[in-house]
This record gives structure tokens, sequence and C-alpha cells, in this order.
């Protein structure tokens, strides 16, 4: 799902606060009666299916070894490099589009001195987070089809005439990235918003004291002080990014197949499952995209500082 | 887009006066309001709107109550109540996930943050790593998992994965590892209380604020969830709103041509089903609106 983790979002907005304290009481029984549920939990649907996949991705259908023969029949698949083209091109746009933007609406949303406004503003960038996954999508196969489209007339002097012009190949991972943006664009605004409350005002009062007006204020103070959460959400939206599924398998639908339903990778995953019943195949892409997924959480964890005491 | 200005802008270069730069962050803003306002406006209208006033009529003029009603009542009829199906389901799956992730991680956010047990390093560190990976990258082993164990089309292969919520987790034991001063426990220990009462009489009255934040984030993304019930759940009836809308949209001939017949769904229909599955979560999102865009962030409203 590309649409930006919401969880992530917030998991932004507590973290940085706490963590890591020792705890006050003494070890007791109670505990293991609290902690039993989530820890059945995170066995059963964190750790089992991971451990799951790798057996699979190992084994051949018949469950003897197989090394990394699954490994290489996907990554030799004449659909895998494509996939992994298409889903690169659309974290590129889509990740340079979000850093940019939502760093300078974040840093004018927090300039505006109007309360109200600024609360809007907010708000009506934060609201179509509401819509996430297919309700997202099926609304953009709206807004991008000329002949229904509310900016039908912008469509038409770009040069579209119909729906399948629109998604041409060539278009979708700007597409993509378009929809990804609308959507979580706003979440991590307003998490941009928080951190830059946090900077104290008298670093701010300094500066302008000091004559700096402010954009050097947004690109000397600001900026570098944002730097860990335009990390974190890079970071975080990368991850999410590797994932993308929905769009491109409505769309997929939606057009009559005119884009193919193995354009990313886990929609290939799905293929090899649920179209080729092989389930090692599928165990091997996800695991790919798991094990990167992993990593980047790793980097964070172990360098992004946001889970150490301030 | 080209008026975004990034820091190192020339046209908002340090000595042009103030009244360019506020012009050209202004017309930015509009830009971007516009972005994000348009489409889910525009969506509101089309609903109230025929077939063929979408196609011909002003983008953004009101339609009709009539139009509205015949709509919903094309929508509600669709595959005789098949959406009607299709939001039960969701509010089930929701709702079911929702209140066991309740009941198993505040008492497991408490746990981490104030006793002390074997493995509440390991299962912190576990907690943190699944909370940042995507949670799509799980999906395809965990249905394999499930798969193997014969659970695939029952509400519980989309319940229960969905339930197993380390966000949450994670979120209350911040909270009380933060928010809930020592000294009150260790007075109510020694007012007699045993460790059971300490959490049921003293921290858990004092989690509503905690269990609210993560009963709202775990509804709107179980509730939003895709991936994961279009990969367990094969049959149209266990679908909930969000895997159903892809039925709907396989029969509106405007999108996919091969499907014009009796139960064809026409594209004003479609738009209604759109604002109908996200509307309870759009409800929700209006009515916590003011912690959403204030307390998400709260400890960083320093203004």
């Amino acid at each position: 799902m590309t649409v930006v983790d919401r969880t992530a979002q917030a998991a932004a907005a507590v973290t940085g606060r706490a963590a890591g304290r020792p705890p006050a009481t003494r070890d007791n029984v109670l505990s293991y009666g609290l902690i039993s549920g989530y820890a059945v939990l995170t066995l059963s649907f964190g750790l089992l299916p991971a451990l799951y996949a790798v057996y699979l991705a190992f084994t051949d259908a018949t469950g003897g070894f197989a090394g990394l023969a699954n490994f290489s029949k996907v990554v030799g698949d004449f659909r895998f490099w494509p996939a992994v083209s298409h889903v690169a091109l659309y974290l590129v746009i889509w990740l340079v589009a979000l850093v940019a933007l939502v760093t300078v609406l974040a840093v004018v949303v927090h300039a505006i001195r109007v309360r109200w406004l600024s609360r809007t503003l907010r708000f009506v960038f934060y609201l179509p987070g509401a819509l996430a996954g297919a309700s997202s999508v099926l609304l953009w196969l709206f807004v991008l089809d000329p002949t229904a489209s509310p900016v039908g007339g912008l469509l038409r002097l770009l040069g579209f005439e119909s729906f399948v012009q629109v998604i041409v190949p060539g278009n979708l991972p700007v597409i993509f990235a378009v929809i990804a943006f609308w959507t979580g664009a706003g979440g991590w605004i307003v998490i941009m918003y928080g951190a830059l409350n946090n900077i104290s005002a008298e670093v701010i009062e300094a500066a302008r004291v000091d004559g700096a007006n402010a954009v050097q204020i947004a690109w000397r103070i600001q900026l570098p002080m944002l730097r860990k959460w335009i990390s974190y959400m890079g970071i975080m939206s990368l991850a999410a990014g590797t994932q993308l599924f929905v769009e491109p398998q409505l769309l997929s639908q939606a057009s009559n197949a005119v884009v193919p339903n193995d354009y990313s990778l886990n929609q290939l995953a799905y293929q090899y499952a649920f179209q080729q019943n092989d389930f090692n195949g599928a165990a091997a892409i996800s695991l790919l995209l798991l094990v990167v997924a992993l990593a980047l959480s790793a980097v964070f964890v172990t360098r992004g500082g946001l889970f150490e005491r301030e | 887009m080209n008026s975004v200005p990034t820091g190192s802008s020339p046209a908002y270069r340090p000595g042009v006066s103030g009244w360019s730069g506020r012009t050209i962050v202004a017309v930015m803003v509009a830009v971007f309001v516009l972005f994000f306002a348009v489409p889910i406006v525009w969506l509101l209208l089309a609903t109230t709107k025929s077939a063929r006033g979408l196609s011909v009529g002003n983008p953004f003029a009101f339609g009709s109550f009539g139009e509205l009603s015949t709509n919903w009542s094309r929508l509600f009829g669709f595959q005789d109540g098949a959406v009607t199906t299709w939001m039960t389901n969701s509010a089930l799956y929701a709702v079911g996930a929702l209140v066991i992730t309740l009941i198993v991680s505040i008492p497991a956010g408490y746990a981490l943050a104030l006793t002390r047990f074997r493995f509440r390093r390991l299962l912190l560190v576990l907690t943190l790593v699944v909370m940042l990976i995507p949670n799509t990258a799980l999906v395809l082993p965990i249905f394999l998992e499930l798969n193997a164990v014969g659970l695939i089309g029952s509400p519980l292969s989309v319940i229960l994965p969905m339930s197993f919520f380390p966000f949450g987790v994670y979120l209350t034991y911040i909270y009380f590892s933060t928010s809930i001063p020592r000294d009150l426990l260790a007075a109510a220990r020694i007012d007699g209380c045993r460790e059971i009462q300490v959490f049921t009489r003293i921290a858990l009255p004092l989690a509503a604020p905690i269990v609210a934040l993560v009963a709202f984030f775990s509804f709107v993304q179980n509730w939003n969830n895709f991936f994961l019930p279009f990969v367990m759940l094969p049959s149209s009836d266990g679908y909930p709103v969000q895997v159903g809308l892809t039925s709907l949209l396989a029969s509106t001939p405007a999108f996919n041509p091969s499907s014009a017949g009796g139960q064809s769904v026409q594209l004003p229909t479609l738009a209604l089903a759109t604002v109908v599955s996200v509307l309870p979560v759009l409800i929700v999102f209006l009515v916590s609106q003011r912690f959403l865009v204030a307390g998400m962030t709260a400890g960083g409203t320093k203004e």
C-alpha cells in the first residue's frame, strides 16, 4: 500500500519523547498474564509468518530443500525487473515530491500567524487521509477520466482526450505518486508542523534579531532541525512505497488490463500465489520485500536516534 | 508547480520586498488547497447527479436530491444488497479487531512500561521493528501461514492479523512510561492494592486518552485495509466494502466496457459507493478533528 502508513506518521508524533526507561516494579507473575495475549499475536502474525516465508522460499513444492532456486526463478522471471523498475521510478518521483513539498508546506503553514487559517489548512491537507486504499484510487479514476473529471479541461489542455490516453504506462509512476501524495502528505505536514513547534521561539527570535528573513530562518534553522523527521518520513515512505499494490491492481481492472496485473512486485507475488499456485515463488518475492522493509526499519531503529531518550 | 518556492528559489531571495514573497506563498497555498479539496468536493457533488449530468453539466454544480436518492437505491440494490453485506462485514472486521487490539494492547503496554519480566526487551524490540515495517509486507506470509492451517475465507483470517497492532502497544507503552507518576502506583501498593488492582483500579482509569487514540488508529487502519482481506477472502459474501468496491468497479461500463448489462453501475453510483465506503472513517475524522490536527503532536505544541 503506497498510502503513507498513518501508523508510521503517528509513531513519529509520539516517539522521541521517551523510551527505554527501566521499569519500576519487581518481577511478577502478573506481567506474564498481562503480556500473554500480545505475545501470542506477535508470535502468530509477526514472527511465525516471517519464518514460514523463509522456509517456503528455500524449499520446493514437495518440501525438499531448494537452495536459492526459488530466488533465481523469480529474479529470472521476465516480469521481475520491469516490476522493480516501475516501483523504483514511482518511488523516486514520490519521495522527491513528498520531501520537498511537505517540508515547504509545513514551514509555510507554520509561518501563518492567523490561528484559524493555519488550523483549517492543516485539516484540509489532512482530510484526504480518510480516503485511503481503494477509495482514494477510485476517486482518482474519476479525476483522471477526462469525460467525468472535475478538471477535464486541464487534462484536455495537456493533450489527454480519454482515460486510456491518461493511463499510458509512461504516466503511471506520476499518477501513483500523485495519488499517494494526495492521501498521505497531509499527515506528514501535521507531523512536521508539530516538529516545527518544538523549535524554541528564542532561537527563531535570535535569528530574526540578527537580521535573518523568513527564508533564511527556514533554510538555516528550521530545516536542519527538521532533518530527523524528514529522514524518518523518507525511510517510512520508501518502505511503504515498495509495497505498491492497490493502485496498479485497481487501475489494471479499471483499464481492462491496459495496465498489466503484474505491474508491481507485490502484484507479481500475488500472481505467483494465486495464478500459478507457486507459493514458494510468492514467498521468495515476499521475503525480498520483507528484507528491504526490515533493513530500512533497522537503519532507523539503530541510526535514527528517535527511540532514545532525549 | 513551478511557483513553489524552495529555500533557495531566486524569486524569494532576501531583498525581495515582502509583498511579492507573500503573493508567491499565497498562490502556492491556494494551489494546494485546491489540489487537496477539489477532488473531495467534486466527489460529494457527483453523488447528486445523473450519469448524463455528470459528463455534460458544470462539475461543481449541485444535482438534485432526487438523483441522490436514485443513486442510493441503485447502489444498495446492486447484486441484491451486496453493499449492505460489505458494509456489515467491514464493521464486523474493523470493530472485532479493534476490540481484540484494545483487550490485548493496553495490558501489554502497561506491562512493558511498568513491570519487569523476561523477554521484555526482546518483545519491545520486536514491537518497534514490526511497527516500522509496512503492514502489507507480512500479508502474503500470513496468507501462506493461515493457508497451511486452513483458516482462509473465515472472518478470523482478517480479524486476527488486524488485531496484531504493535503501534497500539507502543503508544500505550509510551503513555504509561511517561504520563503515570510512579509515586501514585507506589502509594496504591502501600495502601494495600494487589498488583492486579494497581492495574485495574489505578492505571486503567487513567488510560482513557490512550485507549481513544489506539482505538482511532486501529479502526481507521482496519476499515481501510485492502490487501489483507483481498488476499484472505475469496468469496464476495465475505468482502469488506473496500474490496467490494473492486466488484462495483468491474461492473462499471465507463471503466470496463465488457461489463455492460443488467447489473451495470453508472458513474454517479460508483461515486456514491466511494463516499459510502469511507463514511465511517470520515465521520471519525471529523469528530476527532481537534485532536488530529493539534493533539496528534501533543507535546510538540509550545506555541
